[in-house]
């Protein structure tokens, strides 16, 4: 575990990068996080995927959305999202989002 | 009479359906199994067909030979699962069917549709899928012929059956092409979602060493957008565009149609359900197995082996009014065909990443985990006559269900 200091908060994450408890999550921290995956502003439609991505973890027990969610839930195409998140969308969003890494098969 | 009805004849509902009716009172349940038509293919053989190493009859056989005479069996195609009725219609005679206990286990299937260009001018001409029999068996009469190229093995997204396949498909064409003298001629590449070779670090490092040590290259954390069949390449979302001669693609995995139809599944038609106890997340009655959940596990026969367990205890459990204890790990075994008659092994669950070791046995084995053996590639042949012959017949397959750390090293 390592905390990660925004603006004089200290917040918990783990090995990876990701929020250990995602209630500690701020829109400070948002920004930061995005700074570190590459993005140096967050623009009205990210924060409109960030939005959504908690939202759909709330009800899925934590669970972050896989990026099929996302392009359903947020009404965005698969094309936008991956010039808003470049690479790995999913990945990118829980991190900014401050959820659990998305969970894969293997 | 109670009625326990099992949807889909594949790997899980077949063998759970035979546990299932083996444990129930015959006085008191009827065990009902539902399935398009008779065929059972045993599809960890398929990545052998493109290579001539199996036929048709190593991976398709009539399903009727597996099934007891106690279990009603019923070929139909299934028109709806009605949940909050507890009843299912067939489309044959309209036959309504009734149920006290419901097991889904109607698999996943591939939907090349889902990429633009992917089924286009080039499907089954210089693009291929080896996760069908009917791909499998054409993307064969190609390689007959070939004469060497660029090929490209794409994954579009996951989850997939059988995460592993598509690296031995590349280490099976390595070893292939290499005896028939073309190996010079052949560029191998692997385009990936994933950003290495594998999710998890230990097992990533361990198959990216051996893609590198093969001359084959990786294309990681891409993402397809299209195919162009006309100029033959395939394009990312971020631009990246890899040419190919020949595609030889795993397409977007979705769970069946029906689920959709009944209004049971997420985005891609896979049911919510519980990691552990394996019951949906939202029918008291119902469980689901296999490739139609929605758990992170691989989509594999293996796993389904290590599920069945859980699935048996606790619907029994439930149906006699007692408390749930068996709880699935998140169990996986996958051989990994390297070639040149070897196969490398992982061993893994929810919570621990492959490592290297021995297995099952520590330190005797006699497979050897995250490392290339010969043995390891008996384990992979061998495993088409346990299947046929042990675990469709019902015979225990002397593999403990529980993941185990004994024999690993950290």
């Amino acid at each position: 575990m390592a905390t990660k200091k925004v603006k004089g908060v200290a917040y918990e994450v783990n090995d990876e990068g990701f929020l250990v408890d995602p209630t500690t999550w701020t829109k400070e921290y948002a920004v930061e996080a995005a700074k570190e995956e590459g993005l140096e502003e967050l623009t009205e439609t990210h924060w409109k995927v960030i939005d959504f991505a908690r939202q759909s973890a709330a009800t899925a027990g934590g669970a972050s959305p896989t990026l099929r969610t996302i392009t359903d839930g947020a009404a965005i195409t698969t094309k936008d999202l991956f010039a808003l998140f470049p690479k790995g969308p999913a990945k990118k969003v829980a991190k900014i989002a401050g959820l659990k890494k998305p969970e894969g098969c293997v | 009479m109670k009625t326990l009805l099992v949807l889909g004849a594949g790997t899980a509902g077949t063998m759970i359906a035979k546990k299932m009716a083996s444990k129930l009172d015959k006085n008191q349940w009827k065990v009902i199994l539902v399935d398009k038509d008779t065929k059972h293919y045993y599809q960890p053989g398929f990545l052998f067909v493109p290579f001539g190493k199996y036929e048709e009859k190593h991976v398709i056989k009539n399903n009727r030979q597996y099934i007891p005479a106690g279990i009603e069996y019923v070929i139909s195609n299934i028109e709806l699962i009605e949940p909050d009725a507890n009843q299912v219609r067939l489309t044959l005679d309209n036959r309504v069917i009734k149920y006290d206990y419901l097991i889904v286990a109607t698999g996943c299937d591939i939907h090349p549709e889902e990429t633009e260009g992917l089924k286009g001018e080039g499907w089954r001409k210089n693009i291929f899928d080896f996760y069908t029999y009917d791909g499998a068996a054409a993307l064969r009469k190609f390689l007959d012929r070939w004469e060497g190229g660029r090929m490209v093995v794409n994954v579009v997204e996951n989850p997939i059956k059988c995460p592993v396949a598509p690296l031995e498909f590349l280490f099976l064409a390595d070893w292939v092409f290499t005896q028939r003298g073309i190996r010079n001629k052949v560029e191998l590449v692997y385009a990936t979602p994933l950003p290495g070779a594998f999710t998890k670090p230990k097992a990533s490092a361990a198959l990216g060493a051996l893609l590198a040590r093969k001359n084959i290259q990786i294309e990681a954390d891409y993402n397809i957008g299209e195919v162009d069949p006309v100029n033959n390449v395939i394009k990312s979302y971020d631009e990246r565009e890899v040419p190919y001669d020949l595609l030889v693609s795993i397409p977007t995995n979705k769970g069946s149609d029906l689920i959709k139809r009944s209004g049971m599944g997420d985005a891609l038609n896979f049911i919510p359900t519980d990691k552990h106890t394996l019951q949906s997340t939202k029918w008291q009655n119902v469980w689901v197995t296999g490739d139609a959940t929605n758990i992170p596990a691989s989509k594999a026969g293996a796993t389904i082996h290590f599920q069945m367990e859980t699935v048996v205890e606790n619907m029994l459990a439930h149906i006699h009014g007692k408390e749930m204890h068996s709880k699935f790990d998140g169990h996986a075994t996958c051989y990994i065909e390297t070639g040149f008659n070897k196969a490398t092994l992982i061993d893994f669950s929810y919570d621990q990443e492959p490592l290297p070791g021995m297995y099952p046995m520590p330190l005797v084995g006699p497979f050897t985990l995250l490392g290339e053996s010969t043995i390891n590639h008996i384990g992979k042949l061998a495993f088409r006559y346990l299947y046929w012959d042990l675990m469709m017949r019902g015979i225990e397959v002397p593999l403990p269900s529980q993941f185990s750390m004994a024999g690993k090293k950290k």
